[in-house]
């Protein structure tokens, strides 16, 4: 089911390439290695619909169509949007909806990286505070899958705000008593980091992410050393004891249907 | 004046940090430290005391006024410790029924391998989490220059103050301007292009007051806040809790709301 979606999303002339190995594959054929490199295994970055037909047996969008606006009147903001909106075919950083898994009724949220880089701004803070008041109400729980370069400043302080609305949503959900799981995905920073990434009760991270709050230049930057191999990696983020577990992609969606299931009796 | 030039201004030595607010706002003040899980971190102060005849909690940034102070303040830039000491002294004055006066001077959160191996992301969210809902009013002065993330973490609160000449934006303008324009000496234009001032702040219905500095001595600015915060918080603690946080809950709801 996953290859026929890729082939019609994508076709099979549009090959992908791995941006570690460099070998070239069609859709299809990452489709089937659960869109890891077959040859050295590396994890091709995933687009909310790639994302979530992998790991929903349904899915029903909500607000599909809000989309941002240059309240500040910021430099080149216009463009840059007009710019993403095209090249990720996509309205803005995240979708929500909605899901299914084997049974089980979920809200679900994907960012997406290939718009603006995940930043969050007053619609992408809008919708995942909407997405868990929406989870509150109907007291389901809440799926999240994060990448973000951080706050979209572009915005201002209306994006920095963004993280103190969304926590407000998270807590009220959480004192509702109901579940909420993170998975981190390659690159999870700055203020999704130190926001709703770290908010879930269990927290799922993928082989190898990078996820931190400042990034690695910036700390480069302000100590004047080069940083140890593996920093803020998904592996380091659980030595320090803040990952639950670290997924394969592949197992993704078994687990966190087993986790559901876990919390739904 | 220009959005760097208050930039310039809210950032500079002579502007008197946190601990000036402390010591002349409150008195009997007894400072508390440690977060009680790894250390104490000198960039965030916090105690409790009377305001007038009213026993608060005051949290504040305080970046040292001299060399020696400033390196074990780490330049006013907080670890993740410091906003779990914050946090615990926030749960402590929820228990004990005392207003919470964070106030905030910082470029930032600190970034650091440190910081960084003991969760600085996850400090600040849990701080933003349980602000949201700490059983007692919060007020937050932004005194100086309001660092991102890093004083978001001690700005969710019932009501925000801004001095004058003091800034709060997500990024700061010499990083936004080398980010975008690969040019950090555009940071003029990007402190104009951000909206960072207490009166952009003010007209976003983020900031709810601004307290001006204008011909006043550092002294007279305190007092005038001090009265201010003394007038907000006896409003506030007449409240029902309830009440109290379904408004903080929509204050931060409503920002830039679509």
């Amino acid at each position: 089911m996953i290859g026929n979606f890729f082939k019609s999303l994508y076709g099979e002339k549009e090959n992908k390439v791995c941006k570690k190995c460099g070998r070239s594959f069609t859709y299809s054929e990452l489709a089937k290695h659960s869109m890891i490199c077959p040859n050295c295994g590396e994890y091709f970055r995933m687009t909310p619909r790639e994302r979530l037909v992998m790991i929903c047996d349904k899915f029903e969008e909500v607000d599909a169509n809000l989309t941002s606006e240059n309240v500040l009147n910021f430099p080149n903001y216009d463009e840059k949007l007009k710019t993403a909106t095209k090249t990720s075919s996509s309205k803005e950083a995240v979708v929500c909806g909605v899901a299914e898994i084997a049974g089980e009724k979920f809200v679900i949220f994907v960012m997406n990286s290939e718009f603006m880089m995940g930043s969050m701004g007053r619609v992408v803070g809008e919708k995942i505070t909407r997405a868990f008041e929406m989870a509150t109400e109907k007291k389901l729980p809440v799926v999240g899958f994060t990448t973000s370069g951080g706050a979209r400043m572009q915005e201002g302080i209306y994006s920095l705000m963004q993280m103190a609305k969304v926590s407000g949503a998270v807590k009220r959900h959480s004192d509702a008593g109901l579940l909420y799981i993170t998975v981190l995905t390659d690159p999870t920073t700055g203020g999704v980091t130190a926001s709703f990434a770290m908010e879930g009760d269990i927290i799922i991270a993928e082989p190898n992410a990078l996820v931190g709050f400042a990034g690695a230049r910036v700390i480069e930057q302000t100590i004047g050393q080069k940083l140890p191999e593996g920093f803020q990696r998904a592996e380091f983020l659980q030595e320090h004891g803040f990952v639950d577990v670290i997924e394969k992609r592949e197992k993704l969606k078994y687990t966190i249907s087993n986790i559901l299931k876990l919390h739904s009796c | 004046m220009g959005a760097y030039e208050k930039v310039l201004k809210a950032r500079n030595s002579n502007r008197p940090s946190g601990a000036f607010f402390v010591n002349r706002m409150i008195t009997k003040f007894v400072e508390f430290h440690g977060d009680r899980r790894f250390s104490d971190d000198g960039a965030i102060v916090g105690g409790i005391g009377y305001l007038n005849d009213m026993p608060v909690t005051i949290i504040a940034m305080e970046r040292g006024d001299d060399v020696n102070e400033r390196i074990k303040r780490n330049f006013g830039c907080p670890s993740p410790e410091g906003y779990r000491k914050a946090l615990r002294l926030m749960k402590q004055a929820e228990k004990f029924n005392r207003p919470v006066i964070c106030i905030i001077n910082s470029s930032g959160a600190y970034c650091g391998i440190g910081a960084e191996e003991r969760g600085q992301g996850l400090a600040i969210a849990e701080n933003l989490m349980e602000m949201m809902t700490l059983k007692t009013p919060i007020i937050s002065v932004v005194t100086g220059e309001g660092g991102s993330g890093g004083a978001l973490a001690l700005s969710v609160a019932d009501s925000i103050f801004m001095l004058e000449n003091a800034v709060y934006s997500v990024i700061s303008p010499e990083g936004c301007a080398s980010i975008l324009w690969k040019d950090s000496a555009k940071a003029d234009e990007a402190a104009e292009a951000l909206k960072l001032t207490a009166n952009d702040l003010y007209n976003f219905d983020v900031a709810d007051k601004v307290i001006e500095e204008e011909n006043m001595s550092y002294d007279e600015i305190c007092d005038n806040l001090k009265c201010e915060i003394l007038a907000k918080l006896s409003e506030l603690k007449e409240m029902p809790i309830e009440e109290l946080l379904e408004k903080r809950y929509q204050k931060y709801r409503n920002i830039g709301k679509l």
